[in-house]
């Protein structure tokens, strides 16, 4: 055994002469940081993060004879692994001389995740670095259509963390305009964009944040003669409206084109959320067969609203999107979440599916192509004349 | 005795209590106990007839009270009640 600290026992390889170490019996070690290993590496070699190095060794070359080839992202970081590696014994150490950089740059291959760019590994490699996520999963937000209802409080924090997070198609539902009483939850406008249109700000904001994201804007109200054209293109709906016509119409229709909606509602220091996929789970009408009446729903421009409400049940529900998108966890599906901002208190409640939904329920009218686009009127249905669903 | 939960558009009903204390064997009768000590919740909570309203959920513990006995579910001191009114605010 050599005893090598402050010597160098090691070699140092051009690009050319490491990749014939990747012929020969060499074990190759990566010396970086796991995210690094993800964006690109040579194959067949083995990540080992520097804090990792002598720690592992044993397990990946228990006979200190074993050549070892070593490399990182420009020579540093390996060279102080084989010195280490050197002082634990190792006699047969080389590394590459100016890294994957000088690899890279002599024209020769590296491993890189499939249907990503480089700037798309560097942007989602925390993503790609979690194993429920990975690669497969960051493709997938890529590829997905996510339709936001509202531009406001709930709808301003989740855009922008969908964006962030590189869901491919943001669509954005608003006919509003921002205003200074905005300001205060709805995260996505800015003072200087006062007046403009909801959807015109959100997507200033979104492609200042992540160009990969296409947004889609609908300068206009959702009602039943729009409803299907716009929610049909999308994978999963995202529903933050201030009022009860529009979250049965956003429920009947979805549960008619069976897309997913995650549902959240603030008022106050209050919020609640759910995620309704239809039949595999209760729908809104499950869980409210009926609206309450205008004296028991005040709306937030009434009754006031905490800002951070916005940002908490908001992201809530952005979160239930990723889970979506990725098939990963376990959405809120037959639960509902309630959060009281005052004590900082979360309850879950059970949701059931209703064996007597109008809608959803084993006992619901089948609707044919020729009705699909036909709803009864919400308006009268919520200010409690329940009849007018029956037309 | 049971924990009643309020919630915000029926607090002022409660004199801003977010949660009340009300005793009784059954739902109903932590309800009827609520409403007792509470009368303007009556008319939010029950129809003329005496009956839940249906845009009021009720919760014991975690559990919607329509898949258990309704009103006569039984409550053991300790229990939560819920009361949920749907709520539309997101802007």
């Amino acid at each position: 055994m050599t005893s090598s600290v402050g010597t160098k026992t090691f070699e140092e390889l051009s690009p050319a002469d490491f990749q014939r170490e990747l012929e020969g019996d060499a074990v190759v070690l990566d010396t970086r940081e796991p995210h690094e290993h993800a964006a690109a590496h040579i194959a067949g070699s083995e990540l080992v993060p520097p804090a990792e190095v002598t720690a592992r060794i044993d397990e990946l070359a228990p006979d200190t004879g074993q050549r070892l080839a070593l490399y990182c992202r420009s020579g540093n970081r390996s060279a102080r692994a084989a010195e280490e590696l050197g002082a634990l014994g190792y006699t047969d150490v080389v590394h590459l001389g100016g890294g994957i950089l000088a690899w890279q740059e002599a024209g020769l291959p590296v491993v890189e995740p499939e249907g990503m760019t480089a700037d798309q590994r560097m942007r989602y490699s925390r993503h790609t670095l979690l194993p429920e996520v990975g690669v497969e999963g960051q493709l997938k937000l890529l590829n997905s259509k996510v339709l936001l209802i509202g531009a406001g409080g709930l709808g301003s924090p989740t855009a922008l963390y969908l964006a962030a997070a590189g869901i491919g198609t943001l669509g954005i539902i608003d006919d509003d305009v921002v205003d200074a009483s905005n300001l205060q939850r709805q995260v996505i406008h800015t003072t200087d964009r006062l007046g403009m249109p909801k959807t015109e700000s959100a997507r200033v904001q979104i492609e200042a944040l992540n160009p990969d994201v296409e947004v889609e804007e609908y300068r206009q109200r959702i009602g039943p003669g729009n409803i299907l054209d716009i929610i049909g293109d999308y994978d999963i709906i995202v529903d933050g409206v201030d009022n009860f016509p529009t979250r049965y119409l956003m429920n009947d229709a979805s549960v008619r084109l069976r897309k997913p909606v995650v549902s959240a509602s603030i008022l106050a220091f209050d919020g609640q959320i759910s995620t309704f996929v239809p039949f595999e789970g209760p729908c809104y009408r499950c869980l409210y067969p009926t609206p309450p009446p205008p004296e028991m729903a005040p709306s937030c421009g009434a009754a006031g609203v905490l800002g951070v409400m916005a940002g908490v049940m908001g992201l809530l529900q952005a979160n239930e999107v990723i889970k979506l998108v990725a098939g990963i966890g376990e959405p809120l599906v037959g639960r509902l979440l309630l959060y009281e901002s005052l004590g900082t208190r979360f309850t879950e409640l059970k949701v059931r599916r209703d064996a007597d939904c109008p809608i959803c329920g084993p006992n619901a009218p089948e609707i044919d192509e020729s009705e699909l686009g036909k709803f009864p009127d919400y308006e009268l249905f919520c200010a409690g004349r329940p009849g007018a669903l029956a037309e | 005795m049971a924990t009643v939960k309020i919630p915000p558009v029926l607090r002022p009903k409660t004199d801003g209590e977010a949660e009340v204390q009300a005793g009784g064997g059954t739902v109903g009768e932590v309800l009827g106990e609520l409403t007792s000590h509470h009368p303007d919740t009556r008319g939010q909570l029950f129809s003329p007839e005496g009956d839940l309203n249906r845009y009021v959920n009720v919760y014991l513990n975690d559990e919607d009270v329509r898949v258990l006995d309704g009103l006569d579910t039984s409550v053991q001191t300790g229990d939560t009640v819920v009361i949920l009114p749907a709520m539309a605010g997101g802007r």
